[in-house]
């Protein structure tokens, strides 16, 4: 056990993040990885598995928060039932697109961050102290970053003060920016973007905000090889989750696959 | 010529261990009980805000007695291990064992190695995914460890609470028969009475899902009381 007497002011305080890069760098997503030199820009991107498409947008409850379940190696698929979305904690979710191992790593490392935090303080981090956490360990990616292992997230949170839910995307540099309606990352993400463009207005009800987040999904797979349709023989479809004022819910399978089956239908009417 | 002080090691540890009970029978007491969901913890504890109990990881929870910034220390460390165990391997790998063990040494280096004594006595307990399996392990400040069956009391007058307790309490409580009984055995040795305000009370209850630890609140335990 480490157990010292520290000086609180000078030690890494409530956050397991700085704490671990303090004393076991190496179990950061990546590792060893960081401390290379770089250079080699984008030489590791082809040899890892991508996630691709995720998206958030809000709606009269919360907001939802979808991916596909792809992830790609080059041209190749390397796995059809990839998880994109995870809840954070109660009342936050986190979607990732990039290098599938540290992204998935980072989802770890973060539901982690949030729970020591709020378990040491007794009480949990604001929304916007999550995702400015979120913004740090994102930067803290950069050296990875440039050698083509990028981590991208969309955080979404439901703010217990301002009661609203809310949406946070960020750039490699660990730049973070608010969304006001949508927003939607990875390789499909353009073209998720152009259908919720379209389809978005304030105040839709759950039903509705499900079947745009679906439909912005299934264009995105029409449009880019790297995103995943659903894949109705095996049974595989995307995730979807809404964070509310009740937390963090699965919307189940079998909705799903009745959306996407009758928005399937109205394509081959050819509307 | 000044000679320098001998003092004999045994001398040396026996005053250490009186310094550091006189400073844990300060306190109040804190006790651990199984009930039949779960195990409960009760604590003595005027302040609203400076925790004795506490959550550490899904089914583990840590109660601590005596000097407030020393086993607040204990508990940040203790969360510290669950969470880079837990991070490094995977969740159900975080045992109250390991942990207890783990308390144990440092409780015990610090003891023969600080001049002066951490003067705490802590409780880690765990409860089972089914059935009675809680695990309650008491720790003291020289890093002697004891594994409890049933209840736990530590700090305050604990003896007394012990041997309040040792005939009136039997396993399978429901909870608010282990909350009374909690009450009288703490009113019992303190000779004082405990209004809500002055108890902390959490649970660490098996039928949740995911972490088990919940704080009560005083409309809760109020409403525990009146069920009597």
């Amino acid at each position: 056990m480490d157990f010292k007497f520290n000086n609180p002011f000078q030690d890494s305080g409530s956050s397991f993040y700085d704490w671990l890069s303090a004393n076991h760098p190496d179990a950061l997503p990546g590792g060893r990885l960081r401390a290379e030199e770089g250079g080699n820009e984008g030489r590791r991107s082809s040899m890892v598995p991508h996630g691709t498409t995720v998206l958030a947008l809000k709606y009269r409850d919360g907001v939802i928060i979808a991916g596909d379940r792809m992830a790609t190696e080059g041209y190749q698929v390397s796995a059809r039932r990839i998880e994109k979305v995870y809840k954070v904690d109660e009342h936050s979710a986190i979607a990732i697109a990039g290098a599938a191992g540290p992204c998935i790593e980072l989802a770890k490392l973060f539901q982690t961050e949030l729970e020591h935090y709020e378990k040491l303080e007794g009480a949990e981090l604001s929304t916007d102290g999550k995702a400015n956490k979120l913004s740090q360990m994102v930067k803290g990616n950069l050296p990875m970053a440039f050698q083509g292992l990028v981590v991208i997230p969309i955080f979404v949170g439901y703010d217990l003060k301002r009661n609203e839910g809310r949406i946070f995307k960020y750039d490699i540099t660990g730049g973070r920016y608010e969304e006001a309606d949508y927003f939607s990352t990875g390789s499909g993400g353009k073209d998720a973007r152009t259908t919720m463009k379209k389809l978005y207005q304030p105040g839709l009800n759950e039903t509705e905000a499900v079947r745009t987040a679906l439909e912005a999904l299934y264009d995105a797979a029409e449009e880019d090889i790297g995103t995943g349709g659903p894949d109705l023989i095996r049974g595989i479809y995307p995730t979807v989750k809404t964070v509310t004022v009740k937390g963090v819910l699965d919307i189940d399978e079998n909705p799903i696959r009745q959306f996407v089956e009758r928005l399937m239908e109205t394509r081959k009417r050819g509307s | 010529m000044a000679f320098p002080y001998y003092v004999s090691p045994e001398q040396m540890m026996q005053d250490k261990a009186e310094y550091a009970k006189k400073g844990i029978a300060k306190g109040r007491s804190i006790i651990a009980m199984e009930y039949q969901d779960g195990i409960l913890m009760v604590a003595d504890n005027p302040s609203v805000s400076l925790n004795k109990i506490s959550e550490i990881y899904d089914a583990i929870a840590f109660l601590g007695a005596g000097k407030y910034s020393e086993f607040e220390n204990l508990r940040k460390a203790g969360i510290r291990h669950a969470d880079l165990k837990g991070y490094m391997y995977s969740r159900e790998d975080v045992t109250a064992k390991s942990l207890a063990n783990a308390y144990s040494q440092a409780l015990g280096t610090t003891f023969s190695q600080e001049v002066k004594p951490l003067e705490v006595e802590i409780a880690v307990v765990a409860v089972g995914e089914s059935g009675p399996t809680g695990e309650i392990y008491r720790i003291s400040f020289d890093g002697s460890i004891t594994d409890e069956r049933g209840v736990t009391v530590i700090g305050g007058r604990s003896e007394a609470v012990t041997l309040f307790l040792k005939d009136r309490y039997k396993g399978g409580l429901s909870l608010s028969d282990a909350l009374m009984l909690c009450k009288e055995a703490i009113e019992n040795s303190s000779g004082q009475k405990l209004t809500v305000q002055t108890m902390e009370v959490a649970v660490l209850d098996r039928n949740r899902e995911g972490r088990k630890f919940r704080r009560l609140t005083a409309d809760e335990v109020t409403e525990l009381v009146q069920q009597r």
